[in-house]
């Protein structure tokens, strides 16, 4: 499958950081006394990596109440509130494949997905099926690796998951060189980084994605003319 | 709540607590689609203007992200960091490859890792 061979190749940076990332997890969460098969649980069913890390100090019971489980998980995971708003359009022509295409939209993929220019000779819906599924794939497989095989693991990967970062830097290039207005970009990257010195790196994400929305908001009237297409050919890929 | 936790054998407890943290984050992810993309008709124009800028922010917000551990007491804290995304950045803006300039980044950073 042709559509298949070109996500595997797109999702290269993602394969690193995940396997690695997905060891480790899998690896804290053998040390807490779970096995392969709550591994493969979290990883199936929740499939969010920075909370299945939170997730390991849940388990046990020692936070708590369900309730406080479910504030920590929505905080943690609120800026994928923004993420869905970018495929409203592309994922309603997606058929019986919408509900996974929703449920898998990690940030990884999510920036692949923005990312990918996929060739006119493949199918565009099977493509973003199999760069999701992939993605999954290779967390999955990560998680269950480092339950498994744990700290037998031989080989010193520390900062594999750097992969990760460049690819965001990479795709984050490749959208400035092809923008119509650098405004977005540049918005992002200053309320990031005022965000990160007024909040800390633990909470600054959420404040950043809700000032960088207002502010899109408010200067639609200058940014919208550079990206809204012409009217009439909405629909055209 | 706190009581059904406590009663529940720990197996039950810890399977609920894996539920309630799959659904919310399902939650956050599905309720854009909920809210906006339903029911045949088109988004408001201003969601979908959003749509449209956020990946560009969103990306650069995410870059900040990973970087956020970054610390300035000592070399080690941000050389590899900031030596890793220049070349990424470099090798990218030269080849346009994607798989080379996330291999040389990352190479230089785990490099820089154990060397400092």
């Amino acid at each position: 499958m042709k559509e298949l061979k070109f996500a595997a190749r797109q999702t290269l940076p993602v394969l690193c950081g995940y396997i690695f990332l997905g060891i480790a997890f899998g690896l804290l969460l053998q040390q807490a006394g779970y096995g392969w098969g709550w591994a493969l649980l979290s990883s199936a069913l929740i499939y969010a990596g920075s909370m299945q890390f939170v997730l390991v100090q849940l388990l046990g019971g020692g936070f708590g109440s369900l309730v406080s489980v479910a504030l920590t998980t929505l905080s943690v995971n609120s800026r994928h509130l923004f993420y869905g708003l970018s495929f409203l359009e592309e994922f309603a022509h997606m058929g019986g494949a919408r509900p996974y295409m929703i449920f898998s939209l990690t940030d990884e993929t999510y920036s692949l997905l923005c990312g990918v220019r996929v060739p006119p000779a493949l199918d565009r819906k099977r493509t973003f099926l199999c760069i999701s599924a992939l993605d999954q794939c290779y967390w999955v497989t990560g998680s269950l690796l480092g339950n498994v095989l744990g700290s037998v693991l031989p080989f010193d990967m520390t900062g594999i998951d750097f992969a990760m970062t460049a690819l965001f830097v990479v795709i984050f290039i490749e959208q400035w060189l092809s923008a119509a207005t650098h405004a977005p970009a540049l918005l992002g990257l200053g309320f990031g980084l005022l965000s990160l010195l007024v909040f800390g790196p633990d909470a600054f994400l959420l404040p950043a994605l809700v000032c960088t929305v207002l502010a899109l908001g408010l200067l639609r009237g200058r940014i919208g003319p550079a990206v809204d297409p012409p009217a009439k050919e909405a629909d055209a890929p | 709540m706190n009581a059904l936790l406590v009663t529940l054998p720990p197996y039950a407890a810890d399977l609920a607590i894996v539920a309630v943290v799959a659904l919310c984050t399902l939650l956050t992810r599905v309720l854009p689609f909920l809210l906006f993309g339903r029911g045949g008709r088109q988004p408001a124009p201003f969601i979908l203007y959003l749509g449209r800028v956020l990946p560009a922010a969103v990306m650069a917000i995410l870059v900040v992200y990973c970087l956020r551990s970054t610390g300035f007491s000592a070399a080690s804290g941000f050389v590899p960091q900031a030596a890793g995304v220049a070349v990424v950045a470099a090798l990218h803006l030269w080849k346009r490859n994607d798989l080379l300039s996330i291999a040389g980044g990352t190479a230089v950073y785990m490099a820089l890792l154990r060397l400092l």
